[in-house]
């Protein structure tokens, strides 16, 4: 496929490998914040690549992973309430709530359906008049406009029984939260490509400005993120921190403007909480006023219960970049893909899953 | 989650377009792409383009790739 194949010719990727185990001199350490930058990663077996000079850490950007189990149980509880349709991303199923998981209430007969798109989600709504359908809106800026787009369109149309349920979770406010911390010293961050595609580059120049971190937004083929790689060596190399993009077919320094503008339109920053980080200010999104009648969490009477966290499951600190999935006592064992205890092997980039499928024992 | 592929578009009408991928066609929203134009490439993430891919600087990538893979030959060459 064109823009695909291009970007996994081996003999380039060969070229640009041999360059950073030229000009890597100094030990660095890098965060992929994205998800799908960690598959690439196993996948192509990039990490044993590099030089041992250039460390690898995953971060937490997968939104299946750091949805907090009390969002889950809310979603859980809302499958229970009458005369309610659930619709969903697939990988949201098999998350393990506080005391179940949206997989078993639809065995235990609850309408739960697996959209692709909210376009999905919408149709369903138009076609069930005498329910609720309710999305379960997870996702980072990438996927957030797409639901802004959805509640306009119900709006527009005059679709009463849609609602979302706002998951959503931004990018930069979490990667500040971590630098904060000082739990993990970094020198340099894979910016994630999709996210950026939708806010741009500039949203990251406070961690170049303020916490000297070398940033490169980067694509998410092998070509791409090696391409990042050698990006993020030059300039620690170099000694000066900027904010590059080095998937420039993808991604604007302005981001897209449509999409941001409909996203604000729509919602608005608040607090969210984060599996394994916490709380971290307006790092969540809500519904504003104006589409407030979309907003399941205030549209529906539901008790998602107490919280319960799975014991011995160490997500949290994988997230964080902390531990990594052999560090789990878990891993491999009480935990697999088939029966996961944790989010993050539930989710096909989600770093344990990542691990079990790619990394050799 | 973030997963985007690129789509060729090949029609549109309204905020709609019909667009291929990998041999496939799909029905797309373009809502978030207005700019798009038949014979475009964007990235499809749920059922929307989220961008229009900019194929000259996909273009210039891939030579500056292939500017530094002739460079490491060389210098590979007079390593002994």
């Amino acid at each position: 496929m064109k823009f695909i194949d291009e970007f996994r010719d081996a003999d380039l990727a060969k070229a640009v490998i041999n360059r950073v185990r030229r000009n890597s001199k100094r030990h660095i350490r890098l965060m992929e914040f994205c998800g799908g930058h960690t598959v690439t990663i196993m996948k192509h077996g990039i990490r044993q690549l590099l030089p041992e000079t250039v460390e690898m850490l995953s971060g937490p950007g997968c939104p299946v992973c750091v949805t907090a189990h009390q969002d889950l149980d809310k979603a859980i509880a809302l499958s229970r309430e009458p005369e309610v349709i659930i619709t969903s991303f697939g990988d949201m199923l098999r998350v393990p709530g506080s005391y179940s998981s949206l997989q078993r209430v639809r065995a235990d007969g609850a309408d739960i359906r697996i959209v692709y798109s909210t376009l999905d989600a919408l149709q369903i709504a138009r076609g069930n008049g005498d329910k609720s359908v309710v999305f379960i809106g997870i996702g980072f800026e990438t996927t957030a406009p797409t639901i802004a787009a959805s509640v306009m369109q119900a709006k527009e149309e005059g679709i009463e029984n849609y609602y979302v349920l706002s998951l959503h979770k931004l990018c930069p406010p979490v990667i500040k939260a971590l630098l904060d911390s000082g739990e993990v010293k970094l020198d340099g961050l894979i910016c994630p490509g999709h996210v950026s595609a939708v806010i741009g580059s500039r949203p990251w120049d406070f961690a170049a400005r303020d916490y000297g971190i070398a940033c490169v937004v980067a694509g998410f083929e092998p070509l791409d993120v090696l391409q990042s790689v050698e990006m993020l060596v030059s300039q620690l190399e170099e000694g000066e921190p900027k904010v590059e993009i080095a998937y420039r077919r993808g991604v604007r320094p302005e981001g897209n403007l449509r999409a941001q503008e409909l996203m604000s339109t729509v919602f608005e920053p608040s607090p969210a909480y984060w599996r394994g980080i916490g709380e971290v200010p307006e790092s969540g999104l809500r519904l504003r006023k104006e589409y407030q009648a979309f907003d399941a969490e205030l549209c529906f009477n539901f008790d998602p219960g107490p919280t319960l966290e799975p014991k011995g499951c160490i997500c949290g600190d994988i997230l964080r970049g902390v531990k990594t999935p052999l560090d789990c006592k878990l891993f491999r064992g009480a935990c697999t893909p088939e029966h996961p205890v944790g989010p993050c092997m539930v989710s096909s980039e989600g770093s344990c899953a990542s691990y079990y499928h790619y990394e050799s024992l | 989650m973030c997963l985007a592929i690129p789509a060729l578009v090949k029609s549109i009408e309204g905020n709609e377009a019909e667009a291929e991928l990998g041999g496939i066609s799909r029905r797309i929203s373009i809502l978030l792409t207005p700019e798009v134009k038949v014979g475009d490439y964007v990235l499809l993430h749920t059922g929307y383009a989220i961008n229009v891919i900019d194929e000259e600087e996909a273009e210039e990538t891939l030579k500056l790739l292939t500017e530094m893979a002739s460079l490491e030959e060389e210098l590979e060459g007079e390593t002994p």
